[in-house]
C-alpha cells in the first residue's frame, strides 16, 4: 500500500504507463505557461504581431532571466 | 527483501495525481514568495533601469537631431508602469512558479524509486536543486538576466533562441548525467559515480557555452560602441567624443542580477522544502516506525 517495500529498502518506482495522463498533462501545462510567460511575443507569437502578453509580464520576464527587448 | 514488489495501476494513478497536484500547489506558493521579494527588492531597480533607458533615448534623440537624422518614434505604452510593476510582474512570477512546479512534479514522480535509496523528503530537495540549476542558474552563467535598457530589440529572436539552447542543453545533459551516474554506480560506488556524472555534465555544458556566441558579437550589434561581450549600453558620445550620457550603472546591473538569482533560489527553495513533507505523507504513509530514522536522514 505504501511506496516503500521494506524498512530502509529502495522505494518502489511509480510505473510510468499507468500515470502517463497525469505526467503528460502536467508537462504540457507547464510548457504552455512557460512559453507564454517567457517567450511569446518576443521570438515567436501565437496571436500575431502584438505585444500585449509581452508588455503585461514585461518586468517578470526580465527578472526571471528570459531575454526581453 | 521483496525487490519485485510493484504497484497496481490504480495506486500509481492516485500517487501521481497526488504528487503532481501538490507540486503545482507548492509551485504557486514559491511563485508568490518570489513575487513578494521581487516587488520589494527588484521593482525599484527595474524602475531605475527604465528611467535610464528613457534618459538615454532622449539624449540619443538630441544627438540624432543635431546630426540631421530622423528620430525613431517611441512605441506606444500599452500598460502603465503601475500595472506592470504590480499585477504584471505578479502574474508573471506566480505563473512561472506554477509552470516549474508542474515540471518539478513530473521529475519527482519519475525520480521516486529510480534514484536509489533516497527518502521522500531528501528527494524533494534534490529535485528542486536540480531544477534551479538546470532551468535557471546554469543558463544564467552564459546569458544572465538583464534589466530593461539592456538588450537590442533587433536581437530578441536570436537571444531567445540562444537562451533556449542553453536551457534545453542543460535539461538534456542533466538527464544524461543522471543516467550515467546510475550506470556507473555499481562499479564505482555512489560517491564516485556522482562525481563522474557531474564532471561529464560540466564538460559538456562547458563546450556548449564556449561554442555559443556572446550577445555583443551578434551581427545586429556590429558597429555599436563598446566591448563585444554584452549588449549593456556604453556611454553615449557626441561627434567630438565627449560623453553626453553615461553608460549603464554597473551597481544597478549587479544588484538586479543578484536579486534575480535570489528570487529563483527562493522559488525553488520553497518548492523543495514545502513539497518534502507532502511527498513524505503520500509516499511513506505507514512508516511511523521509521520516523526517527527519516528525521535524521531527511
Amino acid at each position: 500500500m505504501t511506496g516503500v517495500s521494506a524498512a530502509g529498502a529502495r522505494p518502489v518506482a511509480i510505473p510510468v504507463s499507468a500515470t502517463l495522463p497525469w505526467l503528460l498533462g502536467a508537462l504540457v501545462l507547464g510548457l504552455l505557461i512557460y512559453y507564454f510567460i517567457g517567450i511569446d511575443e518576443g521570438a515567436a507569437s501565437v496571436f500575431g504581431n502584438t505585444t500585449v502578453v509581452h508588455e503585461f509580464v514585461h518586468d517578470g520576464r526580465h527578472f526571471l532571466g528570459f531575454p526581453c527587448h | 527483501m521483496p525487490l519485485t514488489e510493484t504497484m497496481s495501476d490504480t495506486e500509481a494513478g492516485v500517487l501521481a495525481r497526488g504528487l503532481v497536484r501538490r507540486a503545482a500547489g507548492v509551485g504557486l506558493l514559491g511563485g508568490l514568495v518570489a513575487f513578494v521579494f521581487a516587488r520589494i527588492f527588484a521593482e525599484p531597480l527595474i524602475q531605475q533601469a527604465i528611467d535610464y533607458e528613457a534618459g538615454r533615448d532622449e539624449a540619443r534623440a538630441v544627438l540624432a537631431a543635431a546630426a540631421g537624422e530622423a528620430v525613431e518614434p517611441e512605441g506606444p505604452e500599452i500598460f502603465s508602469r503601475v500595472l506592470q510593476a504590480n499585477l504584471g510582474i505578479g502574474t508573471g512570477v506566480v505563473l512561472f512558479g506554477l509552470a516549474v512546479g508542474c515540471f518539478f512534479g513530473v521529475a519527482y514522480c519519475l525520480a521516486w524509486g529510480r534514484a536509489g535509496r533516497v527518502s521522500a523528503r531528501r528527494l524533494s530537495l534534490l529535485v528542486a536543486g536540480g531544477g534551479f540549476l538546470l532551468l535557471y542558474l546554469v543558463p544564467f552563467l552564459k546569458y544572465p538576466a538583464n534589466p530593461p535598457a539592456i538588450g537590442n530589440s533587433d536581437t530578441i529572436a536570436q537571444r531567445a533562441g540562444l537562451y533556449g539552447v542553453m536551457v534545453v542543453a542543460c535539461v538534456v545533459f542533466g538527464a544524461g548525467a543522471l543516467w550515467l551516474g546510475h550506470r556507473l554506480a555499481p562499479r564505482f560506488g555512489n560517491w564516485n559515480a556522482t562525481l563522474l556524472a557531474g564532471l561529464a555534465f560540466v564538460v559538456l555544458i562547458g563546450i556548449v557555452m564556449a561554442l555559443l556566441p556572446p550577445l555583443g558579437s551578434l551581427s545586429a550589434n556590429a558597429g555599436q560602441v563598446g566591448p563585444a561581450l554584452t549588449e549593456t549600453p556604453q556611454p553615449l558620445r557626441d561627434p567630438s567624443g565627449a560623453i553626453v550620457f553615461p553608460g549603464f550603472d554597473p551597481d544597478l546591473l549587479f544588484y538586479f542580477r543578484l536579486y534575480s538569482v535570489i528570487a529563483q533560489a527562493l522559488l525553488w527553495g520553497v518548492i523543495g522544502v514545502a513539497f518534502a513533507p507532502l511527498a513524505e505523507r503520500l509516499l511513506e504513509r505507514g512508516r511511523a516506525t521509521e520516523e526517527g530514522e527519516s528525521l535524521i536522514a531527511g
